[in-house]
């Protein structure tokens, strides 16, 4: 095993010294938080644990998710567990992929001041403000494929001076490119009708029916495709 | 945390074998070598991990250790005084939990007129859900069938599956993939919208569809944009501790606590849909997990402690593929998809000693067996481990496959100074998911009157060992019908009499009767990390 060297860390102005292999999150509950806010899939896919920090002397501010990144010698550290930020309520049936539709929705993006501070905020390294120029003319299916790593921490909104609420307004997109962008996949509605029909009942009650032995059988004999 | 100079020599080795082994398939186990190697080198083959459990209406079922400690404890309710004549809401369907289980539920219930709460214990969407990287199956394909399905998950499980459940899983499967492309799930296709689907550990057609490698959070948020824009009602950290019955023994409804507040307030429902997920927070026999941090069985406790029985809760999934290094990954999630795309699992000489693509008990053990023999690598940190060759993805299917296929992983890696489309990862087998749980039927019931359960806390529709990519598929398939079957079902139902905490007070005289004596309470709502110091991720 390593030898633990320990590293000085102020969690929300106190100070703590804990282990320098830790993550963020780890290194909280080294000093003896419960965490119940701020923590969720441990893994960098929900957005529950963005965490604004700032090192010695520094004036810069940096973000990370607080299970993704490790702590560093002078870390000053705060968590954001809740950003009261709106999002749009709609029927996906209801609307069409229009400028004009998403106007109504989301008419903030027009207020944009092009100051970058979403992109810069990204734990993801999304370009934020890129899609916020594609969502403005029009561009779902680019804006999509842009935010589409998306972890809806909320950082680039808290940032935001014009108050967009970026991640809902990416969300819109993805979902209007993929209900009206893109083709249905033709192979999964003729199988989905032939499910309706009962077509495929018959086959499957055999095997339900079936002995195991038979099934055994059958699984170990089955064709696999290339 | 790049790699060391020492693992840096094991990498070439790892280099050098890479164009034989391209393009060249290692041979598959037969039937007799896959049991030999779950029996010789499987966790759930070790007798110690686990114990008969003592009371309950599942007495004399194994159960992991872990597990067996939190059902043979009382109720965290025993000896608390909670307000039970009250009721803060009054609903149709109560729903326990928000990950893909629980927000199906809600959705279908609220489709078909029923008033609906939804409680849960973090965030909505907070869940193993947004954890599934690598795909969902379906049989939708024309080169593939229903039936095809139901054979390859009747053989992952060892034949021990429900049938029944198989059936609907692989029935309701293609229905699922054209629920969520109408709801604008950005499933990945091709140009005239034919579905990019691959292989998953186990499969005999290419099924898996994904979104990029972040197909669960894709489809719950998702699933979480409609329910908000649905307006149901929900309430978050707020998870159930109990439920509630009625005189005649059938559940209507909840007790919750406010995390925040910490206090506790009542719930009536005609019906309940239990989907607080799985148990990987327990960390059975010691294993690192890759589970979400509420994954603590609440669902199982509670269900348990008012009747309803349990299904192959001795039998647990380790994930072939956690990763082992570097250390502030351990543990957590290198999906399937990576195999799925060609990485192979090789040992300490760079040499293969498995096919790629066997079910997950089998490649777990085939790695466990590897590391036994001694032909692992040692991480830094003194965990054994193997290589897990990723470039190869790249070299057999041209440079930017990863790139494309797998950002997540590619981030993942990245930040901790280790580009996975140059050098191989670092693996051992993690804890990744409860094959069993509480019974249910095809529409999701369990044997207790209204008291319905779907995701993860359910079982049997996946035997003894689930198949990549049937878990986000049965969220959705038995969340949805537990949702429109409670529905239904609630318009027809009465709450008789005053509803009680009794089976509580009945469960802990079980306990007394059965001479157990214990510190712990259940269920447990959240792991206590805050109180040890060693890592946990």
């Amino acid at each position: 095993m390593q030898e633990e060297n320990m590293v000085n860390v102020y969690i929300m102005g106190k100070q703590y010294s804990v282990p320098e292999a830790l993550t963020i999150m780890d290194a909280m509950e080294y000093a003896g938080y419960y965490l119940k806010r701020g923590c969720g899939c441990r893994a960098g896919f929900c957005g529950a644990c963005a965490t604004v920090y700032r090192l010695g002397d520094g004036h810069e501010l940096y973000v990370g998710l607080a299970c993704q990144t490790k702590v560093e010698p002078e870390m000053y550290l705060a968590q954001i567990p809740f950003y009261p930020a709106r999002k749009a309520l709609y029927n996906l049936e209801d609307i069409k992929p229009s400028v004009a539709d998403f106007a109504v929705l989301y008419p903030e993006i027009y207020k944009c001041l092009g100051c970058n501070s979403c992109t810069k905020v990204c734990p993801q390294d999304i370009n934020v403000m890129q899609y916020i120029s594609y969502l403005q003319r029009g561009d779902f299916s680019r804006a999509a494929d842009e935010s589409f790593d998306c972890l809806m921490c909320g950082l680039c909104t808290s940032r935001c001076p014009a108050n967009i609420v970026q991640y809902q307004a990416a969300l819109l997109s993805r979902r209007l490119h993929a209900r009206y962008l893109v083709s249905p996949a033709p192979h999964l509605h003729q199988r989905i009708g032939e499910i309706e029909e009962g077509k495929w009942d018959g086959e499957i009650e055999k095997l339900v029916k079936a002995e195991t032995s038979e099934l055994k059988e059958m699984y170990n004999q089955r064709e696999i495709e290339k | 945390m790049a790699y060391t100079p020492q693992m840096r020599e094991l990498i070439k080795k790892v280099e050098a074998t890479r164009p034989s082994r391209a393009n060249n398939p290692f041979p598959r186990k037969t039937p007799e070598e896959r049991q030999e190697v779950l029996k010789n080198h499987h966790p759930d083959y070790i007798e110690a991990g686990f114990r008969e459990i003592k009371v309950g209406v599942s007495k004399g079922d194994r159960a992991p250790q872990e597990m067996a400690d939190l059902i043979e404890a009382p109720s965290r309710l025993e000896g608390v005084d909670v307000d039970i004549s009250e009721f803060a809401y009054d609903v149709d369907v109560l729903v326990v939990g928000a990950g893909g289980a629980g927000t199906s539920a809600a959705l279908e219930a609220h489709e078909q007129g029923a008033k609906v709460l939804l409680a849960t214990k973090l965030r909505l969407g907070d869940a193993n859900t947004v954890m599934a990287q690598g795909g969902i199956q379906a049989a939708d394909k024309p080169n593939d069938s229903p039936a095809q399905h139901y054979l390859d998950v009747m053989g992952g499980g060892g034949f021990t599956n429900v049938p029944e459940l198989v059936k609907t899983l692989v029935n309701d499967a293609p229905l699922v993939i054209g629920w969520l492309e109408k709801l604008g799930c950005m499933f990945d296709k091709q140009e005239d919208g034919t579905m990019v689907t691959i292989h998953g550990g186990g499969t005999s057609r290419k099924r898996m569809h994904a979104a990029r490698d972040y197909t669960g959070a894709e489809i719950m948020r998702t699933l979480r944009d409609e329910f908000v824009n649905r307006q149901i009602e929900a309430i978050e950290f707020s998870p159930v501790i109990e439920l509630l019955l009625d005189e005649e023994g059938k559940v209507g409804g909840a007790v919750l606590y406010n995390l925040e507040t910490e206090r506790y307030f009542a719930v009536r429902a005609k019906t309940v849909i239990l989907a607080t997920g799985g148990s990987g927070r327990l960390h059975f026999q010691g294993f690192p997990t890759t589970n979400h941090y509420g994954a603590t069985a609440d669902g199982v406790i509670m269900g348990y402690h008012a009747g309803a029985k349990l299904a192959f809760m001795d039998t647990i999934q380790y994930h072939p593929t956690g990763a082992a290094y570097p250390p502030q990954l351990l543990g957590l999630l290198v999906t399937e998809k990576v195999r799925g795309l060609g990485a192979q699992p090789l040992n300490i000489n760079g040499e293969q000693f498995t096919f790629h693509l066997e079910t997950r008990d089998v490649e777990s053990a085939a790695i466990i067996q590897e590391c036994q023999k001694g032909m692992g690598i040692k991480t830094p940190s003194g965990i054994d481990a193997v290589w897990l060759d990723a470039p190869l993805i790249d070299y057999e299917q041209g440079e930017g496959t990863i790139d494309r296929q797998l950002p997540a992983m590619v981030r993942q890696f990245q930040r901790f100074g280790i580009d996975i489309r140059k050098d191989p990862i670092v693996i051992y087998p993690t804890l990744h998911y409860q094959n069993g749980g509480l019974l249910i039927d095809e529409n999701g019931r369990s044997n207790v009157e209204n008291l319905y359960v779907a995701g993860e806390n359910s079982g049997g529709m996946h035997g003894r060992n689930r198949l990549m990519g049937n878990s986000l598929l049965d969220i959705l398939v038995f969340g949805r019908r537990a949702g429109r079957h409670a529905a239904q079902v609630s318009k027809e139902t009465e709450i008789k009499g005053k509803l009680n905490l009794d089976h509580i007070k009945d469960y802990s005289k079980q306990l007394e009767d059965a001479g157990i004596k214990t510190e712990n309470t259940a269920p447990l709502v959240l792991p206590r990390y805050c109180e040890k110091t060693a890592e946990t991720s």
